[in-house]
């Protein structure tokens, strides 16, 4: 048995990210969902998401590295 | 003519409630042009090409709303604008709800208000979603990733990850999945059972969880994995973590495998692998020799229908038969005359039309499409059809800046009246896809057209539709399948009937 297959014991719950009727079809079948209010990174601002990224991804190294 | 605009800075609105606003400003009286889009690259060429550019564009940012229409003079512009601005705050409400709970605007935020949330459905712009899907499996959450434009190198570091902790990364680029019977993105509502299935094609996918359902059988797991999962580079990292799931799963009884035949060195190690596996496996790789997957050890398919009456017949230990037997199909169609001597199939879902062109090469000759099998023809103009087109309209040439045609009805129904007009058209051809994420009335909409392309015409080639989707869909199978009949066409249960029905006019 693989950890994936705890999954199909579970019910789904979803963090929709993106399309809200995703959201709102999931909604009317009674599962579990929030919509995240997403807007592109750093305003949009390219430059900044860039190092943004960067930033995330160093601290993700770094945590990694840590165990 | 004037030209009106708007610009709402720090505004965000995802691509599909965009389009549908655009479609429905532009059908305002008076409005020639109309813009409605987030400030992206794409968006300011489009302002551009169409003449609506003003100097008050040039600081725009991806992130603010752009709001621009040309209209006959300055009253119906100020209208439309008022228009757009009710509509879309119309759809802001319906998302929000009038509730006054916050809104989250992050994966943490949300996952802070849904306790145990264990899956993050992803569909915002490409360049975007692998940051978001980093998220979420660093979290621990199974990822769906509806995004296109996600960059192979991107999609194997996000499997590679996903592997290590054995969770899902369901694409890119994946419409389709159910999961413990919840319907996912574009899927249908068919019973829980004994099927699982893994596939790299989203129609395909829709197709035989449908024809599993309206055979009496059920499907205990549907994993999308994304187009290119098969592919040298993926390796088939998602297939074989969601095939050794589901041969773990008690209630799956049996397996289907749907893709594009696998790169040469992934079809190895798979078929390796999943020899381990102790249960009945039926394979359709689209196009690929049937023997070789036999010869492996394995159930070959030789279409989408076939594939699931395999996969009912393994998991329930007797013979099923299609759904609509051959005779049957010949009497639907028997005596049928055609007015012209032309084919035009004018799909919405890509592997149905692939399906269709691989059907009927044998039998009918000069099959021409934007997306070609290996034999047919490449159209040289996409919108306009010559010899026996079979034209998939949700092909990224004709769906960028636009809504797919399973969302937005107005591409195919332009195309219907002109395939109806065309004096050597004989035959139309269409799918209709039922289930979440669809529209919800294609059927009604498609007839709409057929009427209106008849009376301009005063001509009416025979049309033949298939619906796929099942009874518990929320556009009800049946609710569409009576809104077609009644005005003349026929219906088929499958794509594969309805081919083999083509073929049944084409020979008499």
């Amino acid at each position: 048995m693989i950890q994936l297959n705890d999954l199909f014991n579970q019910p789904v719950k979803v963090i929709n990210v993106g399309i809200p009727s995703f959201a709102d079809d999931l909604k009317k079948q009674g599962v579990p969902v929030i919509h995240v209010e997403w807007r592109p990174p750093a305003g949009g601002n390219k430059k900044i998401a860039a190092l943004l990224e960067r930033i995330e991804h160093s601290q993700e190294v770094f945590h990694t590295s840590k165990g | 003519m004037t030209i009106r605009h708007q610009i709402r800075q720090n505004t965000y609105f995802d691509s599909v409630t965009l389009m549908l606003v655009t479609n429905q400003v532009k059908k305002i009286e008076g409005v020639e042009l109309a813009v409605v889009g987030m400030g992206t690259d794409y968006n300011i060429d489009s302002l551009k090409r169409l003449g609506l550019y003003k100097h008050e564009f040039d600081a725009i940012t991806p992130a603010d709303l752009v709001l621009c229409v040309q209209t006959a003079d300055e009253a119906s512009g100020d209208a439309a604008l008022i228009a757009a601005e009710k509509l879309l705050t119309a759809k802001k409400n319906i998302k929000g709800g009038t509730s006054r709970e916050a809104i989250p605007v992050s994966q943490e935020a949300s996952a802070k208000m849904l306790a145990g949330a264990n899956f993050t459905l992803i569909s915002v712009p490409g360049a975007h979603a692998a940051r978001e899907a980093t998220i979420s499996l660093n979290a621990g959450r199974h990822v769906m990733l509806f995004s296109d434009n996600v960059t192979i190198e991107e999609e194997l570091a996000l499997k590679e990850k996903a592997v290590a902790k054995e969770l899902l990364v369901m694409g890119p680029d994946c419409g389709t999945a159910i999961i413990n019977g919840v319907p996912l993105a574009f899927a249908n509502v068919v019973r829980r059972g004994e099927i699982g299935l893994v596939a790299a094609s989203g129609t395909g996918l829709q197709e035989v969880t449908s024809i599993i359902h309206r055979l009496g059988f059920g499907v205990s797991q549907a994993i999308g994995v994304g187009g290119r999962d098969l592919s040298e580079k993926i390796g088939g990292r998602m297939t074989l973590l969601g095939a050794q799931a589901l041969a773990n799963d008690p209630q799956t009884k049996a397996l289907v495998l749907i893709s594009k035949p696998p790169a040469e060195k992934t079809l190895e190690h798979l078929y390796r692998e999943l020899k381990q596996i102790y249960k009945p496996i039926v394979i359709y790789f689209i196009g690929a020799d049937p023997d070789e997957i036999r010869k492996a050890g394995f159930t070959p398919a030789l279409n989408l229908e076939d594939a699931a009456i395999k996969a009912c017949e393994l998991a329930g230990k007797k013979p099923i038969s299609p759904l609509m037997t051959d005779d049957q199909i010949a009497d639907k169609v028997s005596g049928l005359q055609l007015p012209g001597k032309w084919l035009r199939g004018l799909y919405s879902g890509g592997t149905l039309c692939d399906e269709a062109q691989r059907l009927l090469f044998d039998s009918i000759p000069e099959i021409t499409s934007n997306t070609p099998v290996k034999g047919a023809a490449k159209l040289d103009d996409i919108f306009k059809s010559e010899k026996n087109a079979i034209i998939d309209l949700g092909d990224d040439e004709f769906t960028r800046g636009k809504a797919h045609p399973m969302i937005d009805p107005s591409l195919r129904q332009e195309r219907i009246v002109a395939e109806m007009a065309d004096q050597e058209t004989g035959l139309i051809l269409l799918d209709i896809v039922l289930g979440y994420g669809s529209h919800m009335d294609m059927a009604g909409e498609m007839a709409s057209a057929i009427v209106s392309g008849e009376k301009r015409a005063r001509r009416r080639p025979a049309i033949f539709a298939t619906i796929c989707g099942t009874e518990d869909d929320p556009q009800v199978f049946s609710l569409q399948a009576k809104k077609l009949e009644e005005i003349g066409v026929f219906v088929f249960p499958s794509n594969v009937s309805m081919i083999k029905a083509v073929k049944a006019v084409f020979s008499q």
